[in-house]
């Protein structure tokens, strides 16, 4: 059987489309429950802090390189740095770090 | 009844925002970019065209969904194995729109739903809602309008000339995404020690998940789900966030 492959990508885009869109659409008021309130408070927090965390220090080609970013973005972003300087300042960090440790 | 939230563009405070958007993307797009390359090169040896891969990128926007989906067609798989796959490794995205969705104005129309379904990344999602207040709409498209052609041009290029950016760059840009997501999380951790043990808690289970036995070999997709639905549970349960005039806290429920 042969598959035809803007079928696939039809499908792709169908599910990852009504993933997004059905909470969104659906949940239409804001939620009593202080239980289920506070889950979704906290979801940011933990679903960034997970996905950031090891994989920030594997996404590089030297792991001390990685640590290195992680360690100094943390800073940067407690003293308040924007979205923009703290992304820019750890890829400074890796680029400069990497030519030392690579 | 109460009123529609204008987000017309005629709006000064709506362009405001989605300019910020606009800024906000350009690091989220360059992270993309350099992604997007590598992801790029994968589309190819799965057999797709430059120009299909570009289709696929601006209409799915997940990396972990898309590879997953092009493993499947290099290995041709059945059409329903191409929804099950896409949505394991999208589901995380579902957790973000039930947040989301408590940060809209309940009255917004259900066009901005519709649009701003569309922009849900894992790097959209976390500057909209570093936001405060209310979501503007308008912030979220101004983010997407440009990620999201960098993302798929990325991917477009990445599968017609190969990792054309030399390793040490990719390297570095590859950690602008996790930057952005400290920006997002540790200005919290500064003002709540909650939050501060949460995030810490969250990296070592992190850590923990990614090396044990068992737990590792499942796909990452699906570990962030389970990592976010026990911890934020967890937190949940010992530390109910009860949305009061608490200071310096976003107002959430108007």
């Amino acid at each position: 059987m042969s598959h035809n492959v803007y079928i696939y990508i039809l499908i792709m885009f169908g599910v990852s489309y009504a993933i997004r869109v059905l909470p969104l659409t659906l949940i239409r008021n804001q939620i009593e429950s202080p239980f289920l309130q506070s889950f979704l408070y906290y979801v940011p927090f933990v679903t960034l802090a997970v996905m950031t965390f090891p994989a920030i220090i594997e996404a590089t080609q030297s792991t001390l390189a990685g640590v290195l970013a992680l360690v100094v973005g943390i800073v940067a972003a407690w003293f308040g740095g924007s979205l923009f300087s703290v992304a820019a300042i750890c890829c400074v960090v890796v680029l400069v770090s990497e030519f030392f440790l690579v | 009844m109460s009123d529609k939230p204008h987000y017309t563009l005629k709006n000064k405070e709506n362009r405001r925002a989605f300019i910020d958007g606009m800024r906000d993307g350009i690091p989220i797009g360059l992270g993309y970019l350099a992604v997007g390359f590598s992801l790029g090169i994968a589309a190819k040896s799965a057999g797709l065209t430059p120009g299909q891969n570009f289709l696929v990128s601006i209409l799915c926007n997940a990396s972990a969904g898309q590879f997953a989906g092009l493993t499947l067609i290099a290995a041709a798989g059945t059409y329903f194995g191409m929804a099950l796959i896409t949505f394991i490794a999208n589901a995380r995205y579902m957790l973000m729109s039930c947040a989301l969705s408590q940060r809209l104005d309940p009255n917004i129309s259900w066009w901005h739903r519709l649009m701003i379904a569309m922009g849900i990344t894992d790097e959209i999602f976390a500057v909209t809602v570093s936001r405060p207040g209310y979501i503007n709409p308008n912030y979220t498209y101004g983010a997407f309008v440009i990620a999201s052609p960098m993302w798929a041009s990325g991917n477009a290029i990445g599968c017609f000339a190969g990792n054309i950016m030399p390793d040490r760059l990719v390297s570095a840009l590859s950690v602008a995404l996790f930057g952005m997501f400290l920006a997002v999380i540790i200005p919290k951790a500064r003002e709540s020690k909650i939050i501060a043990g949460l995030i810490a808690v969250c990296f070592a289970a992190s850590y923990a998940a990614a090396h044990l036995p068992v737990i590792s070999e499942i796909s990452s997709g699906t570990r962030v789900i389970m990592l976010t639905v026990a911890l934020a549970t967890g937190a949940a349960v010992l530390f109910p966030h009860v949305e009061q005039d608490e200071e310096g806290d976003d107002v959430n429920v108007a």
